[in-house]
């Protein structure tokens, strides 16, 4: 362990963004990895960037007025609405250097959510900025639930979760759906990159958006971000949790350049035991064997999928 | 040189709106108020407009759109009707606490249920309270010249302020009349660029939209609301200016024939311009009716209604909603508590017409007028009155 730490101390200065512009003293949660998360991504932008974000964990820790915690231009509006306010943002940058009334030079719009904001509430707002084309980043934080007001579902809980408002009891399993594949239907929109993230690999998620923002056009990045709180998981667990969510391949890292779909760490042959993760989290304790069993299959038959995907996925541009 | 035209004044509201150069428009259509966006939109596509036209999935993200672009420092345009109005009614309030200025030109249109797609006030007044300057248009000419108004008094530095310029769905917006158009250079010296306050750029950076505790809510309230009264003069200052290079006058609340009138109707909207005939009928009657329209409605005008009402014996409010279980309809109510402290005030009647695009004609306004002269005497049985329900 020590020497995994020595290491990254001699080569993370030269891959990352010394410069911070997600700074500390926010409110988030001790070992919050939704902050973690929106750190990373800053440092991958850099200062060129305008921040649009929905309401929710994120906007409340970071902008108790009159404080704030951005060190890059920020625009909170409301709930539901980060992608359109990202497209009227992205279309004003536009028009007015265009016109010679902003300096001239590349500044990225990027929209940010939670999961609630982005594949629930905000959906038709992303769908709408991804489908007209702007030239803008959207990242969804993905904590699997609305933290902000108080651990409910959300369209990315994953079945068995007990929540707020899909509590585990003796007549239920907790939450009865499976996540909604976000990016899945994100590619649907044609956008030309998309990819999923989680802060346990900073470096991997760094590079992603920095990919995101070098394409001119609409870019998607779906980022998995431990919640101690709502996944009643102790605060010293987040970053192993978030690798385990990859391990156990309940939520591959991967990009999709111009719908070509390719893994960016590299998956062990043998997948760990999905219980591996679900055992930490306090959300799940009440799962029987049975419905673990079930858990492990649904995540088993995902991955299959995927990998189908990735295997006989071709670029557009080679079509 | 501006010109006389005749032209639809829904697709005239669309050729100001450009004249006035905005940077981004984002819309949404919806009946009465859609050949607004669609001739913007052709505008733009034959390039007579340097612009970035957003033809967004909803009203909720067309006003999103416009608060990000105003957010920038961009000039913003939007138009909108009823349920559309409603639909953004998440971010309605948020957009002058925030202080964006945005024009927005409002096709008044009755809200659903029943559905109905014509005229009254049902959806300006479900937002009447959320911080925007509110202005009514009485006709084709009153709207082309607010549009130009309305940006330069929101995006005034004084002000910072969202404007809705109210324009009656289809009694306005379907209607072709003769107005006077302004030309491009005659705009661009009455209205130079917007020179914004502050923006979200990395040259400057600034947090907006931040989250105000208990300890800020109430002082962001009150700024807010000191702000919108303080824009009555920014107003008044550009009406002034309007009228020096148009030869063009507005005031908050305009009279006809209010000099000596015994009963005096106010009205607010297109129906000002029915109702002045009514008077001009009742006057060869002998009877000394007067007649008051309200262009402004936010910031209240209370001063301007005070006077205007001052020796009168009876004041009749219109209203074009209803203010379902309340004591009053929307206008009266207000009316009557600008007036409460008055030691000599009009006995008040609250007439509640054309609702869902009910026609309501001369001979209605003057038997509103008849019926209401006795009011100082004989107290109406109830607070207000919904006009002409059919009984059967
Ligand atoms: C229109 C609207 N509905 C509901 C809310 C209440 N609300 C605020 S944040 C939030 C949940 C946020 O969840 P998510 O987007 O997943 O972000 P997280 O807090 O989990 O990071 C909800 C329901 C709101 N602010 N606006
Ligand atoms: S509730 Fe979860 S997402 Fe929100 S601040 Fe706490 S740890 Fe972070
Ligand atoms: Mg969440």
């Amino acid at each position: 362990m020590k020497g995994i730490v020595e290491n990254f101390d001699l080569y993370a200065p030269k891959l990352v963004d010394k410069e911070e512009y997600f700074s500390s003293g926010h409110r988030a949660c001790q070992g919050c990895g939704e902050a973690l998360a929106v750190r990373l991504m800053c440092k991958g932008l850099g200062k060129d960037t305008v921040i649009t974000n929905a309401t929710g964990c994120m906007e409340v820790i970071s902008s108790l007025y009159p404080t704030t915690a951005w060190k890059l231009p920020w625009i909170h509006v409301a709930f539901p609405n980060s992608a359109a306010v990202g497209a009227g943002v992205e279309s004003a940058l536009k028009v007015l250097r265009r016109k010679g009334k902003i300096a001239d030079r590349d500044v990225k719009t990027v929209s940010i959510g939670g999961d609630g904001g982005s594949v629930d509430i905000g959906f038709q707002a992303i769908s709408g900025s991804m489908e007209r084309g702007h030239n803008m980043i959207y990242v969804c934080f993905d904590n699997e639930a609305y933290m902000n007001t108080g651990i409910q579902r959300s369209g990315a809980t994953p079945f068995g979760a007990s929540t707020t408002t899909a509590p585990a009891g003796a007549a239920s399993v907790g939450n009865k759906t499976w996540k909604k594949n976000m990016p899945e239907i994100m590619v649907a929109h044609n956008v030309p990159y998309v990819a999923t993230a989680c802060h346990s690999y900073p470096i991997d998620f760094i590079n992603k958006v920095k990919k995101a923002r070098s394409v001119k056009g609409p870019a998607y990045i779906h980022c998995l971000a431990v919640c101690p709180t709502g996944w009643r998981s102790s605060s010293d667990t987040c970053i192993k949790l978030g690798r385990l969510a990859v391990e156990t391949g309940f939520f591959p890292l991967y990009e999709v350049e111009n719908g070509k779909y390719r893994l960016t760490i590299e998956m062990p042959k043998k997948l760990r035991p999905v219980e591996d993760y679900l055992k930490l989290q306090g959300r799940f304790r009440h799962l029987t064997p049975d419905q673990m069993k079930q858990f492990q299959e649904r995540v088993t038959l995902e991955y299959k999928k995927l990998m189908n995907k990735v295997k006989y996925s071709k670029s557009w541009l080679e079509m | 040189m501006s010109k006389r035209i005749g032209m639809e004044i829904a697709l005239a509201a669309a050729e100001v709106a450009a004249l006035c150069r905005p940077d981004v428009i984002a819309a949404y259509p919806i009946t009465p108020n859609t050949h607004i966006p669609e001739h913007l939109a052709e505008i733009v596509a034959e390039g007579h407009l340097d612009c970035e036209y957003l033809p967004v999935e909803s009203e909720h993200s067309a006003l999103s759109a416009c608060a990000g672009a105003s957010a920038v420092g961009a000039r913003v345009f939007t138009a909108t009707s009823s349920q559309g109005l409603l639909y953004m009614g998440e971010i309605v309030p948020i957009i002058p606490a925030m202080r964006l200025p945005i024009v927005m030109a409002l096709g008044n249109r009755a809200l659903s249920g029943p559905i109905n797609i014509w005229n009254d006030h049902s959806d300006v007044m479900a937002v009447r309270d959320m911080g925007w300057i509110c202005l009514f248009a009485a006709n084709g000419q009153e709207t082309i010249d607010m549009i130009v108004q309305a940006f330069k008094i929101g995006e005034d530095h004084r002000v910072m302020l969202p404007v809705l310029v109210n324009l009656d769905g289809f009694q306005l917006t379907h209607v072709v009349e003769s107005m006077i158009m302004p030309d491009q250079e005659e705009v661009d010296k009455f209205l130079p660029p917007r020179k914004p306050y502050a923006t979200v750029h990395p040259d400057n950076v600034v947090s907006m939209g931040t989250l105000g505790l208990p300890e800020i809510y109430t002082e962001a309230k009150k700024a807010e609301d000191e702000a919108l009264i303080n824009s009555k003069k920014v107003i008044l200052e550009v009406w002034k200016e309007w009228e020096k290079t148009f030869g063009r006058k507005y005031e908050p609340i305009e009279s006809y024939k209010t000099k000596d009138a015994d009963v005096i109707m106010l009205t607010v909207g297109s129906m000002y311009e029915t109702a002045a005939i009514a008077v001009d009928q009742l006057h060869k009657e002998g009877f000394k009716a007067g007649l008051l329209n309200m262009k402004l409605f936010r910031p209240f005008p209370a001063d301007e209604l005070k006077a205007a009402v001052k020796g009168a014996r009876v004041l009749i409010v219109t209203d074009r909603a209803v203010m379902c279980g309340g004591a009053q309809a929307p206008v009266c109510a207000e009316v009557k508590s600008v007036l409460y402290d008055e030691p000599v005030r009009p006995a008040i009647v609250n007439e509640i017409i054309g609702l869902g695009g009910r026609d309501v004609r001369v001979d209605d306004f003057i038997k509103m007028f008849k019926k209401a002269a006795t009011a100082d005497k004989v107290k109406p049985e109830r607070a207000y009155e919904i006009y002409g329900v059919r009984s059967s």
